[in-house]
């Protein structure tokens, strides 16, 4: 284990992002093959189905950037 | 555009990009909380609210632009903003219905058009890269004087705590004066307070007091709705913060993002992520206000009727 608080902290951001990806990537991966099949199934439906992908797209990659916040200010805070 | 000059443009991006790979820049630096321009009697203005102000000013001078002569037959500027705020009208009406379309659609489509204009304003050159240098101790950039300026010339280094400036240069930190608003806690925090006290106060109005208050201390239905009423609180508080940590990590992430990848790779690759920042503004700014517009639909829609609402509004 690395011993000083700045080596810590560089792998404290380095992890908190690795993690912290994981959900949001497959949540968005769900949610788009889902969207996916739903447009393929019923083709008329394209645009509504759209907007509201794009809607829950921005719900699942909030968690993301939390992350992504919690390591930047690790890194340079 | 006859083809000489379409061949010259092709030339000059071409060059451009060549030349990309012999420029490099020096290190970004990254700092959290806006840089302090000028204090006025103790009122600190901000890189951020410079920004915001020049945002306002620039909403401004386009919406009077538009509307000054207004045609029947709308061509130029006043079709394409047309357009904007008819498809953001037709999508409000889509998700309040058509009693609250109009009383909802200020609030939106002010959310709407302040962030977006916050969000693209900052991709402009002169963003973040015009500023003051602070000479002091830290690890700075070397810059060279000319006349009253410094400037960071291509192949500046980053140098550590106390190095010596060599000949006609200073060492120093950029603090920049215009900064995209988003960017900002403060702003993202104002504007989501304003949004979930607007939704607070509608869904007041339409339901009165207690109407609305029983959704979050109810006391009729029995011990679990007790507890489902105090999640509702908790989730109601929760929005702020949500709406605050989305809208500025996807900005501030955004701006770290073009920072860093122009330290690292050439020119031609940043206009990949200049084209997803794009993106990214737009996609937030809708973001932000449907998540408003929903919330406020939903805060009217009183507390029995909610599955109602939100069946009827997905049919139309």
């Amino acid at each position: 284990m690395p011993d000083s608080p700045e080596a810590v902290k560089l792998l404290a951001a380095g992890l908190a992002m690795g993690l912290g990806a994981i959900g949001p990537g497959i949540g968005i991966g769900l949610l788009a093959g889902k969207a996916m099949e739903a447009i393929g199934r019923n083709p008329e439906a394209r645009a509504y189905i759209q907007q509201n992908m794009i809607l829950a797209l921005a719900f699942c990659e909030a968690i993301g950037i939390y992350a992504l916040v919690m390591a930047l200010i690790l890194k340079f805070v | 555009m006859d083809k000489l000059s379409g061949k010259v443009l092709i030339g000059i991006i071409l060059a451009l990009l060549v030349a990309g790979f012999f420029v490099r820049v020096p290190k970004p630096e990254i700092f959290v909380p806006a840089e302090a321009v000028v204090t006025v009697s103790g009122f600190v203005v901000t890189n951020t609210l410079l920004a915001a102000w020049v945002s306002i000013i620039f909403l401004m001078l386009l919406f009077r632009a538009v509307t000054i002569n207004m045609q029947l037959v709308p061509r130029g500027v006043q079709n394409v903003m047309e357009v904007a705020v008819d498809g953001l009208y037709s999508f409000v009406l889509s998700v309040a219905g058509e009693r609250y379309a109009r009383r909802f659609f200020p609030l939106v489509a002010t959310i709407f058009f302040f962030v977006i204009t916050n969000s693209w304003l900052s991709l402009l050159p002169g963003y973040g890269t015009i500023g003051i240098v602070h000479v002091g101790e830290h690890e700075g950039v070397v810059f060279q004087k000319a006349g009253p300026l410094a400037l960071i010339m291509p192949g500046a280094e980053t140098v550590a705590e106390g190095a010596h400036a060599p000949e006609g240069a200073t060492i120093g930190m950029l603090a920049p004066i215009l900064r995209g608003a988003n960017t900002d806690l403060n702003f993202t925090l104002a504007m989501a307070l304003i949004a979930m006290f607007s939704v607070e106060m509608w869904g007041i109005r339409a339901n009165g007091f207690f109407g609305y208050g029983s959704k979050f201390i109810n006391l009729k239905e029995g011990p679990i709705y007790f507890f489902v009423g105090l999640l509702e609180i908790i989730s109601e508080l929760s929005r702020i913060i949500s709406f605050t940590f989305r809208l500025f990590g996807n900005m501030f992430a955004g701006e770290v993002l073009l920072a860093v990848i122009v330290f690292l790779v050439p020119w031609a690759l940043v206009l990949v992520f200049y084209t997803l920042e794009i993106f990214v503004g737009f996609v937030q700014a809708l973001v932000f206000a449907g998540l408003t517009l929903v919330f406020t639909t939903m805060a009217v829609a009183g507390h029995g009727e909610e599955h109602h609402e939100g069946a009827e509004a997905h049919h139309s």
